[in-house]
């Protein structure tokens, strides 16, 4: 008898849950069936006349029945609130093929972007990055790099003198190294590079400057050999022109070092075969070095006999022309079109 | 300065070498070779006219036929020298001649020309002048072997390099010396120019004196060459001068010249029949004068040598000798000079009188007295030679130089340490050998007595250990990385500073720039904070860059009015750089700098353009100065004192801990008329006041009370004022103030505004009441009000 309800029910929810459309139809059947006066719940006041050996099997059946409801109605709004959110994502729907809000994208200049290569690699080595002044004394400049006055040498790099003879826009980046062998008297071994703007009396064309930056590195220790400058020129050379690269050094003459060399890299445009950028040479010039004179180590407070070491030079303008494929130097300062500047933007990897 | 390898040949055997290879060699020993130029050409022949008849169709055209030896062809020629039976040089087809002038079969006036019978200028070996022109075609011997090169013939097959010496190696400016460079590459001998010559008997004493009055004269040599005969030059001496580009002018001028490329010794011939018998070299008086043989003119100066007569001036010493004592076309007997002189003087002198010559060059540069004296013995060997010249027998000397031999010890094992190599005593004596070095050797020690002619070799043994690395080679040199202490670099405080804020000014969409930090005058006087003076060069090279700049923000503008032209609105640029004034000192000052203008964010189809304004800049300024740790250290307040550049009414002076450090504001409307704002920071005084380590601080975990607040004041009130009176009336509680509304309009009277604020209240240690906060609220309210004459504002 109980049996015939409980059925008429399950009979008649299949087609209640098959036509729900929305969350408050889905509402109203609950309060229908599962409310105070539901049609579920009121199969409960049924249990007094259920003969007492049927009680436990009529409980189970009602159980069954409200189990079975809540399955059913968890699961149809689950779909519902599923359509919902889909509903609510569709219509959210943009024209994402407009373009995005411009964020300002700053830039290093090409010069720095070099420099700070440079510094990274050989911070790594353990070379500390030190300045010093533009305004330096010819002592610092020239005198004690045993480049005493009239020295030929000096006709190379025609000077601004700005007081008397005494005081100059240094031509160099090496008066800093004098500076640091000064400082540290002979007593302790060094390790520093220096980069910075440099000045000499050039007339400004697509290659010369009277404004350029340079960055010097000098290494003072003990046993140091010119394969030791070697191998650390090979290094940045791989880190700035690709592990390919192959170096050479040709005899050189600076006044400051003993033996001299220039510092060739193997052209990586043409791979050594020759061709406009290495003007057929297959080399290209990127730096001049050489071992410490002991002359400028005497002069500065190191006893040749006891330090030795090395010394290099870039020009941060030849590096970036060839690495950038640059053609004129006055890029570097003059005419900085933004556009050109956010060239450099963006990060190699 | 080119070298002739014929000349050099001379010296050292070089016939089967290689001339491009020997090139590469010498270039990577460090003389370096900038170009090899080659007098060969390519279908040159040696031929026979053997029949000359007039051009049928012309007054001065020959129809040749010449026998080359394999076959007789037919050339049609214009020179008015060509002639049956003269042996010629024939350029056949296929034949490039200077100036890419190829030679081609052709048709001259209906007769078939095969050829070109040439003259020497048209080979590129003479100079094309009108004596030459005139001479016509090249008439060589009788003998001329037909079918032969005729260069080669003539011995004028020649390669020549142009070299490029690094200025220690001025040496090598002359055949000899670089004959022993040539030596050191090739491990071969030297043999030296022959300097022989008989002496007549008649002695030198009593027909010249000499006296030097200065001591910028260390070496003074003088020899007479008697009867010579000027005449035209033989051809080598002619051709070799021509290759070095020199011109000839007749045998004897021609030999001073020769020995000169040949020694690097410059030598000066007087005419000793106009000289006299007394020489006097000394420096001249200030406004003595010479007329020179360029027919000038010339003013002395009391730093000027001078070589006299004992009155009058002859020849400025090592620059130009005086026209009337010079050899001329009716010189009997010579008087020669071979010299050594203070280079610093002859420079200043041919600088002085701008002629800087092959001569005085070489003077400037250090030379070597044992050339001084085979020189001249050269000199008077081909004097005897070339211009039949009877050589007076002696030498007049005056000699000042200090000739200590220089000698350096040297180990195999040192010169292994220092070049990272793996010499051999063998490798090293050979080298030494082939430079021709002398020295004594004793196990595995070298002493190396320096040659007179390596004025560059300081006497330390690095420097022998640099000749002995460079001819062994530096390509067998194998990198490694120096066996040292592992550290990490720093960076210096300063460079460190530098670097963090150019990379922070990137990170807030700024573009980094660089420019000259040499300024015209006017521009050296802007945005001039310090008033300190600029310094200004002594020798400038343009007016546009004569002065230090005190300031970027000149040139950061210029950069902005650049952008603006090319329709660039949108920028925002920042440059690091040095500035320098005088003051006493010296004064280096590293200033960030930074310029803005146009759109922040940019105009695009969804969002409003956030145009740069003033608060923007200022946001800038106090991002980067918390990112370096001065949040609560520093003030930004309007200032009276910037430059005239600077806006006075939208500006704001940085200070840090009480002293000033920069300042920011817009530009002036005289400066610019597009809206600019600007800032310049001293980050040498931003350095001073070094920021505090980073520490935790643990979150308060009791809730905030946060209430809001608007006053209604006069324009004229300071919004930070108002701030400071709400801190101190709120006492410990309040924790924060933020400024979140600034109204002025129709809604309130025009002399007035309204600020908004919202202040938030918290304690570490409990739970505030709603009720102690309004006491302290109320507090604040009252106390703005009466200081201010505020009014609070209805929501």
């Amino acid at each position: 008898m109980y049996n015939d309800k409980i059925e008429a029910i399950n009979k008649e929810l299949e087609t209640v849950f098959n036509n729900v459309s929305n969350k408050l139809e889905l509402e109203n059947i609950k309060v229908e069936y599962m409310g105070k006066n539901g049609k579920i719940t009121q199969l409960n006041s049924l249990i007094k006349d259920v003969p007492n050996e049927s009680k436990k099997d009529f409980g189970m059946q009602v159980n069954a029945l409200k189990n079975k409801f809540t399955d059913e109605y968890n699961k149809i709004n689950k779909e519902l609130e599923n359509k919902e959110i889909n509903e609510k994502l569709n219509s959210e729907a943009i024209d994402v093929s407009l373009p995005g809000t411009e964020i300002a994208m700053g830039s290093a200049h090409p010069l720095e972007r070099i420099v700070e290569s440079l510094e990274s690699l050989l911070m790594s080595m353990g070379y500390d990055v030190v300045e010093g002044p533009e305004v330096e004394k010819d002592l610092y400049n020239f005198e004690l790099l045993n480049l005493p006055k009239g020295h030929p040498a000096r006709d190379a790099q025609d000077t601004f003198y700005v007081k008397g003879d005494e005081y100059l826009l240094r031509s160099q980046t090496s008066p800093v190294q004098v500076r640091e062998m000064l400082k540290h008297e002979g007593k302790e071994a060094i390790r520093i590079i220096c980069p910075g703007k440099t000045y000499r009396r050039d007339e400004d064309d697509a290659t010369h400057s009277h404004e350029f930056t340079q960055m010097e590195g000098l290494l003072i220790d003990k046993n140091i050999t010119l394969g030791d400058l070697k191998g650390t020129f090979e290094s940045i050379a791989k880190m700035l022109f690709g592990e390919a690269r192959t170096t050479r050094f040709r005899p050189s003459f600076y006044p400051f070092t003993e033996p001299s060399v220039e510092m060739d890299i193997s052209c990586f445009n043409c791979n050594g075969k020759g061709c406009n950028i290495c003007k057929g040479t297959g080399w290209i010039t990127v730096g001049g070095a050489g071992m410490v004179n002991p002359i400028v180590l005497r002069n500065c407070g190191y006893n040749p006999d006891e330090w030795n070491g090395f010394a290099f030079g870039f020009g941060i303008e030849r590096l970036a022309m060839l690495k950038y494929g640059i053609n004129d130097i006055r890029v570097f300062y003059m005419n900085h079109d933004v556009r050109m500047l956010k060239d450099f933007d963006r990060r190699e990897y | 300065m080119a070298v002739s390898l014929n000349w050099v040949n001379d010296y050292v055997d070089i016939k089967d070498v290689d001339k491009k290879e020997l090139a590469s060699k010498i270039t990577s020993a460090g003389i370096n070779v900038e170009k090899v130029t080659s007098t060969h050409i390519d279908n040159l022949i040696i031929g026979e006219v053997v029949e000359c008849t007039k051009h049928p169709d012309s007054d001065h055209l020959n129809v040749c036929k010449v026998n080359i030896g394999s076959e007789t062809i037919q050339i049609v020629c214009g020179a008015s020298n060509v002639r049956k039976d003269l042996k010629v040089i024939v350029a056949l087809p296929g034949a490039i001649l200077p100036g890419d002038f190829e030679i081609k079969k052709s048709v001259i006036r209906g007769v078939e020309s095969n050829g070109m019978i040439c003259a020497l200028f048209e080979l590129g070996l003479e100079e094309k002048t009108e004596e030459t022109y005139s001479k016509g075609i090249c008439e060589l011997d009788s003998n001329a072997p037909v079918g032969e090169d005729p260069l080669e013939y003539l011995g004028l097959s020649d390669t020549l390099y142009e070299l490029d010496l690094n200025p220690n190696r001025t040496d090598c400016n002359n055949h000899l010396s670089f004959a022993y460079e040539v030596s050191g590459v090739l491990n071969k001998k030297v043999t030296p120019p022959d300097v022989s010559y008989k002496e007549i008997d008649e002695d030198i004493e009593g027909q010249v004196s000499l006296e030097v009055d200065t001591d910028n004269v260390y070496m003074y040599n003088l020899m007479i060459a008697k009867d010579v005969k000027i005449k035209e030059s033989p051809d080598f001496i002619k051709h070799r001068l021509e290759a070095a580009g020199v011109r000839s002018i007749n045998n004897v001028v021609d030999i001073s010249n020769y020995v000169m490329l040949e020694y690097g010794q410059p030598l000066h011939f007087f005419d000793k029949d106009i000289v006299g018998n007394k020489i006097k070299v000394r420096m001249a008086h200030d406004n003595e004068t010479i007329m020179t043989l360029d027919k000038e003119e010339r003013s002395l100066t009391k730093d000027d040598i001078i070589i006299t007569d004992g009155e009058k001036p002859l020849c400025v010493a090592g620059v130009m000798g005086g026209l009337l004592s010079g050899i001329n076309e009716n010189t009997k007997n010579i008087l020669i000079e071979s010299a050594l002189f203070n280079g610093y003087n002859i420079r200043y002198t041919s600088i002085r009188l701008g002629l800087r010559s092959e001569s005085s060059l070489r003077f400037e540069k250090p030379m070597n007295y044992e050339y001084t004296i085979l020189a001249i013995k050269r000199a008077c060997h081909l004097l005897e030679k070339y211009a039949d010249a009877k050589i007076v027998k002696g030498m007049i000397t005056y000699d000042k130089v200090d000739k200590t031999e220089k000698k350096v010890k040297v180990t195999l094992e040192e010169t292994n340490s220092i070049l990272g190599m793996n010499l051999t005593n063998e490798d090293v004596t050979k080298i030494l050998d082939s430079l021709g070095f002398v020295y004594e050797k004793d196990k595995d020690t070298y002493l190396v007595t320096i040659p007179n002619r390596r004025p560059d070799i300081y006497p330390q043994k690095e420097d022998i250990i640099e000749e002995i690395g460079r001819i062994y080679g530096y390509e067998s040199i194998k990198p490694t990385l120096p066996i040292i202490t592992t550290k990490k670099g720093r960076y210096q405080d300063s460079a460190y500073l530098r670097k963090i804020v150019s990379k922070r000014m990137r990170s807030l969409g700024f573009n980094e720039v660089r420019t000259y930090t040499l300024v015209s005058e006017d521009d050296s006087k802007k945005f001039n904070y310090h008033f300190n003076d600029p310094i200004k060069l002594l020798r400038p090279m343009l007016k546009e860059r004569s002065y230090v700049r005190q300031s970027l923000l000149n040139s950061l503008l210029e950069v902005v009015n650049y952008n603006l032209s090319k329709k660039n609105n949108d920028l925002l640029i920042y440059e690091i750089s040095n500035v320098y004034s005088e003051k006493e000192e010296y004064l280096e000052d590293t200033k960030l700098s930074f310029i803005l203008t146009g759109k922040y964010i940019k105009n695009t189809w969804n969002t409003n353009d956030y145009k740069i304004d003033f608060y923007l800049i200022k946001g800038i300024v106090e991002n980067l100065l918390k990112f370096l740790g001065l949040n609560n250290r520093y003030t930004l307040k309007l200032s009276d004192s910037l430059p005239k550049e600077i806006h006075p009414k939208i500006n704001s002076e940085i200070i840090i801990d009480g002293s000033e450090v920069g300042y920011f504001g817009k530009l002036h409307p005289n400066v610019s008329k597009v809206d600019c704002y600007v800032c310049e920071i001293s980050l040498t005084k931003v350095l001073e006041h070094k920021s505090s380590d980073v520490k935790y601080t643990e979150l308060n975990k009791y809730p905030k009370i946060e209430k809001d607040m608007a006053f209604i004041v006069d324009k004229s009130v300071e919004a930070m004022d108002i701030q400071k009176e709400i801190k101190k009336s709120g006492g410990k509680l309040l924790s924060n103030i933020v400024v979140f509304d600034v109204y002025e309009g129709d809604k309130i009277d025009s002399n007035k505004k309204s600020i908004a604020y919202n202040l938030t209240f918290e304690d570490y240690n409990r739970t505030l009441t709603e009720d102690e906060v309004m006491v302290i609220f109320n507090n604040i309210i009252k106390q703005v009000e009466s200081k201010f004459n505020a009014v609070l504002r209805d929501k």
